[in-house]
C-alpha cells in the first residue's frame, strides 16, 4: 500500500482500463455474453436451420421433466450415464492419487523422474488416449484381453460393448489418464504441511497411521476440497472417452449428458432444448459443489 | 533405506511406471507393424516385420484424411492461442496486480467465478457467436474464443503479486510510464511464468477435442484431435495407421513435456492449489 502511494499517477485515469481492454473484449464476447445468450436461447424453440425461432418460455425446461416429451428418456438416460461415471471415477481419482502423492513425497533418488512418468499420460489429449485405449481394449484384437489370456484369465471380455465392462473401461482409462494431475496437486499440498507438525506428532509417540490421520489429512483439507470439486466437475464433463472408446455403446448406455447435449444442439441443431439441458446440468453441478463445500466445512 | 527394502521400493515404483508407459510404448510399436501383425493373437512385442507402411498410408491419405494439414493446423492454432493468451492475459494481470481502479474487485471476482462455469454451457451460444463472426469451420474459431480463459489472468496475476516492487519504483523515479514499466521491467522478470503459461496454453489447445469436433466441418480444416476420430472411422481396424496418427499427435506434446516438465507440473500444481 505504501508503495502504491509512493508512486502517484500509476493506475490513474484510463491506463488500467486500457491494459484490461484486450482481455475484457474476449472475456465479454466469449464468456459473459454466451452465458446470458445461452439462457435466452433456452427460452426459444431455437432450430439453427429454421428462420423462425419462436419464444416458448420455459417449455424446453418443462419438456425435460415431462415423461411424454421426446427428449425425456434420452436426456435422463444420459444424465444417468454421467452420474454413474462420476460416482465411480471420483472416489478413485480422489484416493489413488493421494496414495501416489504420499509415495512421491518421501525422499529418494529419482523422485522427480517418477513424478514426471506418472504425470505423463495427462499431457496426451483425450483423442490420443481415446483411440489408443479403443485399440488396447478391442475385445478380439486388443492387448488387454491378450494379456489376460496369457495369465489364464478370461480373454474375451467385451470391454467396449458390454456391461458393466464398458463402464469399467471408461473409469479405468480416465483414472489412468488423469491420476497424475491430482497427484501433483496433492504433492504440492503435502509439501506445504510444516515439518514441525510431524516432529511434534512423533514426539507424542504417534504411529504412521495416527500421523496420517492427525497431521496429513487435516493439513490437506483445502487441497482435498479443491481436488474433490475439480474432479466432480471434470468427471461430469466427460465426453471424449465415451465418444471414442465406447461410442455410447451398448445402445446408448454410456452416452453421457455432454454427448447427448452436443448431439442434440450441434448435430440435430435443436439448440433451445440443448441449452436448457446444459443449464439444468450446470445447476445440478452447482448444487453438488455447494453440498461438497458444506460437508468439508461442517467437519470442523 | 536398507538394500532389500530399496530393491522392493524401486520394483514397486518401476512396476507403477510400466502401467503408465507401456500403453504409450505399445502405440509406438504398433505404428511400425503391418496391419496383419498388429492384430495377431497373441501379439508380438517386437515387430517381426518392422515397416513404415502405416506412416506411408497416413501421409499418403486421401482428401478425407489430410494428416499433414491437420498437423499444421494444430500447430497454428496452438501457437496462435498461446501467443494471444500471453498478450492479453499479461496486460490484464498487470492491471489487476499493480493498479488501483474502480471496479477492480468486481472484475477480478467475475473472472475467477467463470473458472467454475462448466465449458459445455458456453458451447452452444459460442457456436452461434462464432457463426455470426463468420469463423465457423476456420482456425479462428480454435484460436480466439479459448483465449478468454480465466486461467492465464489468474496465474500471471498471482506471479506479478509476488514480484518485488523496488525495480518498478526505480523505473518510476526515472520517469517511466506504465507501458514502459510493464514491457521493460515486469515482462523480463516474468519469463519463467510466461513460459509456463505459454506451454500450458499450447498443450490445452493442442489437445482440445469437443470444440473442434463441432465447429470444424471440412477435413482440410481439422486439427489432429478431431482428425484422429476420423482416422478411427476411416481405417476401422487398420490399427497401425490409427496408432501412427496418435503417435504424430503425441510427439510434439511429449517433447514439450520432456523439455519443460518441471514448469508444467509446478504450474499445474500451484494454480491448482490456489484455484
Amino acid at each position: 500500500m505504501v508503495a502504491v502511494k509512493a508512486a502517484p499517477g500509476r493506475g490513474a485515469g484510463l491506463t488500467p482500463y486500457l491494459f484490461l481492454a484486450p482481455y475484457a473484449l474476449l472475456f465479454v464476447t466469449f464468456t459473459l455474453v454466451p452465458a446470458g445468450y445461452g439462457l435466452w436461447i433456452s427460452l426459444h424453440d431455437w432450430d439453427y436451420l429454421l428462420p423462425g425461432k419462436p419464444f416458448v418460455g420455459l417449455d424446453n425446461y418443462r419438456a425435460l421433466f415431462s415423461s411424454s416429451s421426446p427428449v425425456f428418456d434420452f436426456f435422463w438416460q444420459s444424465m444417468q450415464a454421467t452420474g454413474i461415471f462420476t460416482v465411480f471415477s471420483v472416489p478413485l481419482l480422489v484416493v489413488v492419487p493421494l496414495g501416489i502423492a504420499l509415495i512421491l513425497n518421501r525422499s529418494f533418488r529419482g523422485r522427480t523422474a517418477f513424478r514426471a512418468v506418472y504425470f505423463a499420460p495427462y499431457v496426451l489429449g483425450v483423442a490420443v488416449i481415446g483411440v489408443l485405449w479403443r485399440f488396447l481394449l478391442d475385445p478380439n484384437l486388443g492387448a488387454v484381453n491378450a494379456l489376460l489370456g496369457a495369465v489364464g484369465l478370461p480373454d474375451a471380455t467385451a470391454w467396449t460393448t458390454g456391461l458393466p465392462w464398458a463402464w469399467i473401461s471408461l473409469v479405468g482409462v480416465t483414472v489412468w489418464w488423469t491420476l497424475g494431475f491430482n497427484a501433483v496437486i496433492y504433492l504440492a499440498g503435502l509439501q506445504d504441511i510444516p515439518r514441525e507438525l510431524y516432529d511434534a506428532a512423533r514426539v507424542d509417540g504417534a504411529g504412521r497411521w495416527a500421523e496420517f490421520r492427525q497431521v496429513t489429512l487435516p493439513g490437506l483439507r483445502p487441497v482435498l476440497l479443491f481436488v474433490v470439486i475439480n474432479t466432480i466437475l471434470a468427471s461430469s464433463n466427460m465426453f471424449g472417452q465415451a465418444y471414442l472408446i465406447t461410442q455410447g455403446a451398448p445402445g446408448v448406455e454410456t452416452r453421457t449428458a455432454i454427448m447427448y447435449i452436443a448431439e442434440e444442439g450441434l448435430r440435430s441443431y435443436r439448440m433451445g432444448s440443448a441449452a436448457a439441458m446444459s443449464y439444468l446440468l450446470t445447476l445440478a453441478l452447482l448444487l453438488i459443489s455447494m453440498i461438497t463445500f458444506r460437508l468439508f466445512r461442517t467437519k470442523d | 533405506m536398507g538394500r532389500v527394502r530399496g530393491i522392493a521400493w524401486y520394483t514397486m515404483l518401476g512396476g507403477l511406471s510400466l502401467v503408465f508407459v507401456a500403453p504409450v510404448v505399445w502405440m509406438l510399436i504398433t505404428s511400425f507393424k503391418t496391419a496383419d501383425e498388429a492384430t495377431r493373437v497373441p501379439p508380438t512385442i517386437v515387430p517381426r516385420d518392422p515397416t513404415v507402411g502405416a506412416y506411408e498410408t497416413l501421409f499418403g491419405g486421401d482428401s478425407q484424411t489430410p494428416v499433414l494439414r491437420w498437423f499444421l493446423n494444430s500447430m497454428l492454432a496452438a501457437s496462435g492461442q498461446a501467443l494471444l493468451v500471453l498478450a492479453v492475459a499479461s496486460m490484464a494481470a498487470y492491471a489487476l496486480a499493480r493498479m488501483d481502479f474502480r471496479g477492480k474487485r468486481i472484475v477480478f471476482a467475475l473472472i475467477v467465478a467463470t473458472m467454475f462455469v462448466p465449458i459445455f454451457t458456453l458451447i452452444i451460444p459460442n457456436f452461434l457467436i462464432i457463426d455470426r463472426l463468420g469463423w465457423l469451420d476456420s482456425l479462428w474459431a480454435l484460436i480466439v474464443p479459448g483465449a478468454a480463459s480465466a486461467f492465464g489472468v489468474f496465474f500471471l496475476r498471482q506471479f506479478f503479486l509476488g514480484l518485488p516492487r523496488e525495480l518498478e519504483e526505480a523505473a518510476v523515479l526515472e520517469g517511466a510510464n506504465s507501458w514502459q514499466i510493464f514491457t521493460k521491467v515486469i515482462l523480463p522478470l516474468s519469463k519463467p511464468a510466461l513460459a509456463t503459461l505459454a506451454v500450458i496454453s499450447f498443450l490445452t489447445n493442442w489437445n482440445d477435442f469437443i470444440w473442434p469436433v463441432y465447429v470444424l466441418f471440412s477435413p482440410e480444416n481439422f486439427t489432429l484431435p478431431p482428425g484422429l476420430g476420423t482416422l478411427q472411422g476411416a481405417y476401422n481396424i487398420n490399427y497401425p495407421v490409427i496408432m501412427a496418427g496418435a503417435t504424430l499427435a503425441s510427439i510434439p506434446v511429449l517433447i514439450l513435456f520432456v523439455i519443460s516438465q518441471r514448469y508444467i507440473i509446478e504450474g499445474v500444481s500451484r494454480s491448482g492449489l490456489k484455484g
